[in-house]
């Protein structure tokens, strides 16, 4: 290492990894169903897919975890999406493309793509 | 990217306890489960709760596994880490209530605690540079180098009120200062850190260097700017191999990203560091002769003046702090004296860290505040003593150190108040003992410890420190009178008053310490001949209560000695005759008194 730029460039590159320790309270929680049920249907490629991007956009407060059987089995996988103090939003069905629009759509942009939850797909 | 760490616990406590063999078992089952690139597998260092060790932290659920076995492992990989289901069985029972799972940091043994020197142990692995310039390592060496003065460092410490971490507590910024001007045209100056870690029970220094050893080598090199040396030395004691070898691979890493070497940062500073290893004699501790033993003499401390400031390592000025010193200096640096000397008290700033030893529920190494007081670091942090006996006295500072008695439990810790009641900070050892615990044989063992660890140069210690360990057995013994205790204590100051280094200088403090809180026990093994806890063989005598006594013979069978035989009484409602112990033959063992199923044997 020669200067300041390089150290920098290596603490940003290795932050999105060691973050993920960090005991704090991340603000928004993105959980991937991953029981028998979700991992059959194909929830695993949800959960890295979903992993990548938020760890690749620097999606700040954001923490990507796994969870057990959420009950919806004939709906999985299923992603649920958690803000504080707004209402969780559940999407159903999901495959990685789907996933990659919600971190840009919903994570990043904020707004629910409302097409992929479970009160629009159950209509 | 890898959406899942799971952390092991490499510190000594755990690798005793089976970690490596964890880590491997995880790491085949990871790759069983086709889970190879998305879980990665980090060894790090400690995580203070040793007694419950191996510990395993899975994020980012942030699930504590305590106590993990090779078998739970497979369990943990199909289940938690494939399917996404904590195995509350197998958690750390204090993050689990009410069936919710609760973070560790709201946990009894965490919630009380402020990891600053520890905040990277446990955290990253120390064996990749690249986690610990995530968090922020080496930023504080770059912010020094381009943007502050030699004068601005020692000014930042200052204004912190850093005091050394190794015991006698001097100001770190003031030391700094007169190694960078006492001499000024010095060819040569060095920096040294002393990582002899002897104190028995003391072992956060080699939890540092486990857990984070990239942070000495930068405050080192910090240390090297301010005072204007090209030259470090780490002095670290052969028996800690972990430690070594992590330090050697964090120099290594160091000096290939160019953080250690010639040039740095293109600032034109140069700074490198070599490891010089300690046989274990305690005497290197003292900073003359953990000088001399670097030098490649026979480790031996010299009389100061000249301080090492002025005349140190191969007799040009040298800075040598302690460990746990060095690990708070690179976040002084990034948060600014202000925040360090918003924790702690008026002359004692930031935190310390206590390693927690003895009659007490959660052994390991903990981080508070200075001020915090004794109750809180025992009772909420170290969950309390064990076997519900009650608290006696805490032993701080080893064998240079004394005793803190029940009466000041609620004194807060820090090296002015531990002075003041006769003890001191020492490195952190905090030794915890109760009832049954007899402080005159206490006082014994650490006199023990300092005949052996005398270096012999200087009479008062070489001569003094045995004969007080001869009146202290004949104490014990039983054999001593009131006269001797006079005599010893005198002895004590003579010591004290006339010794060359630290280590005679404080040899008296544990027999001081215990005499002043503690005469009424001394008093009954020299007038009553008796050893109130019940620990000093020479006075204890075994008794079988005949009344009690229902003859069935099961101690006779213990005993080793052929001690105990039967008696022609037989008790009120008893059938067989009450066995009684020959005093002439016993050996005191009290294997006896263990194998009776009916409370009838007693000691006094």
């Amino acid at each position: 290492m020669k200067s300041l730029e390089e150290l920098k460039a290596i603490r940003d590159k290795m932050q999105g990894q060691v973050g993920l320790r960090a005991e704090s309270e991340a603000s928004t929680r993105v959980v991937v169903g991953m029981a028998t049920c979700g991992i059959a249907s194909g929830a695993r490629p949800v959960l890295t897919a979903l992993a990548d991007a938020v760890a690749e956009k620097k999606i700040p407060d954001c923490s990507v975890t796994q969870t057990g059987c959420i009950g919806l089995c004939q709906y999985e996988p299923i992603v649920e999406v958690i803000q504080p103090g707004k209402e969780k939003v559940t999407y159903i069905k999901m495959t990685p493309e789907k996933a990659l629009e919600v971190v840009d759509k919903h994570l990043i942009g904020g707004h629910v793509v409302t097409e992929y939850t479970i009160g629009n797909q159950l209509k | 990217m890898y959406r899942s760490h799971v952390l092991v616990c490499g510190g000594t406590g755990c690798t005793s306890s089976g970690s490596q063999a964890i880590i491997d078992t995880f790491e085949a089952e990871i790759e069983k489960n086709g889970l190879k690139d998305e879980v990665a597998v980090v060894r790090t260092g400690c995580h203070g709760l040793c007694a419950l060790g191996p510990i395993v932290l899975i994020y980012p659920e942030g699930s504590f596994y305590s106590m993990v076995k090779k078998e739970d492992v497979a369990e943990i990989v199909s289940e938690h880490l494939l399917k996404g289901r904590v195995v509350t069985r197998l958690l750390y029972q204090e993050t689990v209530k009410e069936e919710e799972v609760i973070p560790l940091v709201e946990t009894g043994f965490y919630k009380k605690q402020k990891r600053v020197a520890l905040r990277n142990c446990g955290v990253i692995n120390p064996e990749n540079i690249d986690e610990y310039i995530a968090v922020d390592g080496y930023q504080a060496l770059a912010k020094v180098l381009t943007e502050m003065t030699p004068e601005q460092v020692i000014d930042t410490l200052l204004a912190a009120g850093l005091r050394g971490r190794g015991g006698a507590g001097f100001p770190t910024g003031q030391k700094w200062k007169l190694a960078r001007t006492l001499v000024p045209d010095a060819d040569q100056k060095y920096v040294c850190c002393n990582a002899d870690e002897g104190d028995p029970g003391a072992f956060m220094d080699r939890s540092v260097l486990e857990g984070d050893p990239h942070v000495v080598l930068e405050a080192m090199a910090i240390a090297g700017y301010t005072i204007g040396a090209n030259q470090g030395y780490i002095y670290v004691r052969a028996e800690y191999p972990i430690a070594i070898q992590r330090l050697q691979i964090a120099i290594n890493q160091a000096r290939e990203y160019g953080l250690l070497g010639k040039d740095i940062f293109g600032t034109g500073f140069d700074f490198d560091i070599d490891l010089r290893f300690g046989a274990g004699a305690f005497v290197c501790g003292e900073e003359t002769a953990l000088m001399t033993s670097i030098e490649g003499n026979r480790g031996e401390p010299r009389p100061r003046p000249p301080f090492p400031a002025v005349k140190g390592l191969f007799a040009k000025p040298t800075v040598l702090n302690n460990v746990e010193t060095y690990a708070n200096i690179p976040r002084i640096i990034l948060n600014g004296a202000e925040w360090f000397a918003s924790m702690g008290t008026e002359k004692s700033k930031g935190t310390k860290v206590f390693a927690l030893g003895g009659k007490i529920n959660n052994t390991g190494l903990v981080e508070v505040p200075m001020g915090t007081t004794l109750r809180e670091v025992i009772e909420d942090i170290g969950g309390g003593i064990p076997n519900g006996k009650k608290f006696k006295a805490a032993q701080t500072g080893g064998p240079s150190g004394g005793c803190i008695p029940a009466e000041h439990f609620d004194i807060p810790i820090d090296y002015d108040n531990l002075l003041s009641i006769g003890s001191m900070m020492g490195s952190g050892g905090l030794i915890v003992m109760d009832e049954d615990n007899c402080m005159v044989d206490i006082a014994k063992f650490f006199l023990e410890f300092t005949v052996d660890e005398s270096c012999g140069k200087c009479t008062p210690c070489r001569i003094g420190t045995k004969r007080m360990y001869e009146m202290l057995d004949k104490i014990t013994k039983g054999k001593a009178t009131l006269e001797d205790l006079d005599k010893l204590e005198e002895l004590c100051y003579y010591i004290k008053a006339n010794s060359l280094c630290g280590l005679g200088q404080t040899a008296p403090n544990p027999v001081l310490s215990t005499l002043r809180y503690f005469k009424d026990e001394y008093v009954a093994h020299v007038v009553e001949k008796r050893c109130p806890a019940g620990v000093c063989k020479d006075l204890l005598s075994f008794s079988i209560d005949k009344e009690k006594c229902i003859g069935c013979g099961m101690c006779a069978r213990q005993c080793p000695a052929s001690a105990i035989s039967k008696t022609d009484y037989i008790a009120p409602g008893k059938k067989l005759p009450a066995m009684a112990i020959d005093s002439s033959k016993c050996v005191k063992c009290g294997a006896c008194m263990s194998t009776c199923k009916f409370s009838a044997i007693s000691k006094k």
